[in-house]
């Protein structure tokens, strides 16, 4: 534990809500729906996971949440009051590192108060803190393109954090890493979770990692984007990967996300989606062996 | 430099490779200067016709034999190197050249960086830059003796034609490039348009404003040279010897000095990487974040 108790800002934790949602993209005559009358709530205080089949429009949702693009139909509200633009109440984090390359870590993570003038003593104090709980206090001078993969990923949850984000919303961040990494990624994240319980989304397409994580899991169906069912999550927290590994009720909930997960991949597959066989092939193996 | 790196470097065998291949080609050159002393006329009379028929002298090698020797490079060298008008000749081409170049800076990354910004500064400024920029620099002296009061401008402003268009695209260019992940992730932390453009535009820019004006250096040195040797070297305040370096290959060359010939396109090689390593340092000092990789 850290030997003075820092000052660190109270967490309010936000609700989104999503209500008859669609959103097409293209001209008219081209148009392509990615996202039909979808509805979904991101309860306050509770890590929410999205899991669905790749090229599912999870992307295009998140781009809704985080206010990049707006709705074609259909209301997303924050606590009541409608998403129209980014805000530093929804921080993103994206699929691929967006670390500034010219600010060092340290100036990374205080890039939000620095730009909104915020820069205080307490500020300072709950960035070193988050510095710490990332255990990058070492790298604190050093640049993105000197950290590694994983330590880019936590640079970049601490700069999110530091903001005191209602809601932090997560591009599947932790893809492209390699599976060592992954699972220190899925700890040190679970750890800033169940110590602050701030309201979380996040999207993924692995089924371990949701599991591992979620308090509630949305699995959804392929383009156009609904939610198909809602999984609550009741496995005890704090938790450890290697408690995970052998418990039945994750074994049974991993069971049932995939099962639906199948049977979406076999309607895609029917209609000639390619990405869909490697699915229901990979389904198949694990099943068996299951 | 440290001892350890120095000795590192007369270990390496790429350094005394290229030792050895300097050397190899000052003695060729050397060598083939000086065929007119040790080759006997006669060794040449089977190409005789063949060479007077082209147009050569026939009592040297063709080509290397009209050339001064480096021998006689260097001592032409010594004799004017203690004298105030070479210096002079120097520091009227490097004036001229810094004086295009930092206006082009000036003039060139704030445009650039307006272009890349403001939608209605592309739209009317693009289409001007784009009609002027196929003009090569030079076809500008003529016209810029005309319009400029004194020579000392005319030649400036062709030099700094010569850097502002490969900043100005450059500029652009690097702006425009830069990842739109960074814009939402400021946007969303709350930062100013102002913000945006002086932590994220600028510093996202500045590799390519390092390159732009590397590439615009060059130019430069290249414009000038030819500039003062057109416009007759200038302002004739130091004499016929404070032309700048261009004038002084000029004078040497109508002066039939070739010796002297040889000293200035030296003179502006040494100039042109002075200059080259100077912003090479200055890059390297001003985007820190490059040089860790």
């Amino acid at each position: 534990m850290s030997p003075r108790e820092p000052t660190r800002p109270e967490i309010v934790a936000g609700e989104i809500a999503v209500q008859g949602v669609s959103k097409s993209y293209g001209a008219i005559q081209f148009r392509k729906e990615v996202v039909r009358d979808c509805s979904f709530v991101i309860e306050r205080a509770k890590l929410t996971v999205m899991i669905g089949p790749s090229g599912c429009g999870k992307s295009t949702a998140i781009r809704l949440l985080a206010g990049f693009e707006a709705p074609t139909a259909g209301t997303v509200t924050l606590d009541g009051h409608p998403i129209v633009a980014p805000d530093r109440d929804r921080l993103v984090l994206f699929q691929e590192t967006a670390l500034f390359p010219w600010m060092t870590t340290w100036d990374n993570i205080l890039y939000g108060p620095r730009a909104r003038g915020e820069l205080t003593a307490e500020t300072l104090s709950h960035a070193e803190f988050l510095l710490q709980k990332v255990g990058l206090q070492d790298f604190r001078d050093k640049y993105p393109g000197q950290l590694s993969g994983g330590m880019q990923r936590r640079a970049e949850l601490a700069r999110a954090m530091v903001n005191n984000p209602k809601v932090m919303i997560l591009d599947e961040p932790f893809r492209g890493l390699d599976a060592m990494t992954k699972e220190l990624m899925w700890e040190y994240y679970a750890r800033l979770f169940e110590e602050n319980r701030r309201t979380n989304f996040f999207v993924t397409t692995d089924i371990d990692e949701a599991v591992f994580l979620a308090d509630r899991l949305l699995v959804m169906s392929n383009i156009p984007t609904q939610v198909r069912a809602v999984i609550e999550v009741d496995l005890p927290r704090p938790r450890r990967l290697a408690d995970l590994v052998e418990s039945d009720r994750a074994n049974e909930i991993k069971k049932q996300a995939l099962s639906i997960l199948h049977a979406e991949a076999m309607r895609s597959f029917s209609r000639g989606s390619k990405a869909a066989a490697d699915f229901v092939e990979a389904y198949l193996k694990r099943a068996r062996r299951a | 430099m440290t001892g350890t790196s120095l000795r590192r470097l007369f270990a390496s065998p790429v350094f005394w490779r290229g030792v050895a291949s300097i050397v190899a080609f000052l003695v060729l050159w050397e060598l083939g200067a000086r065929s007119r002393q040790w080759m006997a006329p006669e060794f040449y009379a089977p190409f005789k016709e063949l060479l007077v028929a082209m147009g050569f002298k026939k009592d040297y090698l063709p080509w290397i034999g009209a050339v001064p020797a480096p021998s006689a490079v260097l001592k032409s060298w010594l004799a004017v190197i203690g004298q105030a008008g070479y210096w002079q000749s120097w520091y009227m081409s490097f004036f001229r050249v810094m004086a295009g170049f930092v206006s082009a800076m000036l003039i060139g990354i704030p445009f650039g960086l307006a272009l890349a910004v403001s939608r209605s500064a592309h739209g009317i400024g693009f289409p001007v830059f784009e009609v002027l920029r196929p003009i090569p620099p030079l076809a500008w002296v003529p016209a810029s003796i005309i319009f400029w009061p004194t020579q000392e401008l005319a030649i400036s402003f062709v030099t700094f034609l010569g850097a502002f268009y490969t900043i100005v695209i450059n500029v652009l260019g690097g702006a425009r490039s830069i990842d739109m992940r960074y814009f939402q992730a400021a946007q969303s932390m709350g930062a100013s348009r102002l913000d945006i453009f002086r932590r994220i535009i600028l510093p996202g820019t500045l590799p390519s404003i390092v390159v732009g004006s590397a590439v615009g250096m060059g130019i430069t040195w290249e414009v000038v040279v030819a500039a003062e040797m057109i416009s007759g070297g200038g302002s004739q305040i130091g004499g016929t010897s404070g032309g700048g370096l261009g004038f002084f290959i000029w004078n040497s060359y109508v002066g039939g000095s070739y010796e002297q010939i040889v000293v200035g396109m030296i003179s502006i090689g040494v100039a042109g990487y002075v200059s080259s390593e100077l912003l090479r340092w200055l890059g390297y000092y001003v985007t820190p974040w490059l040089r860790v990789r």
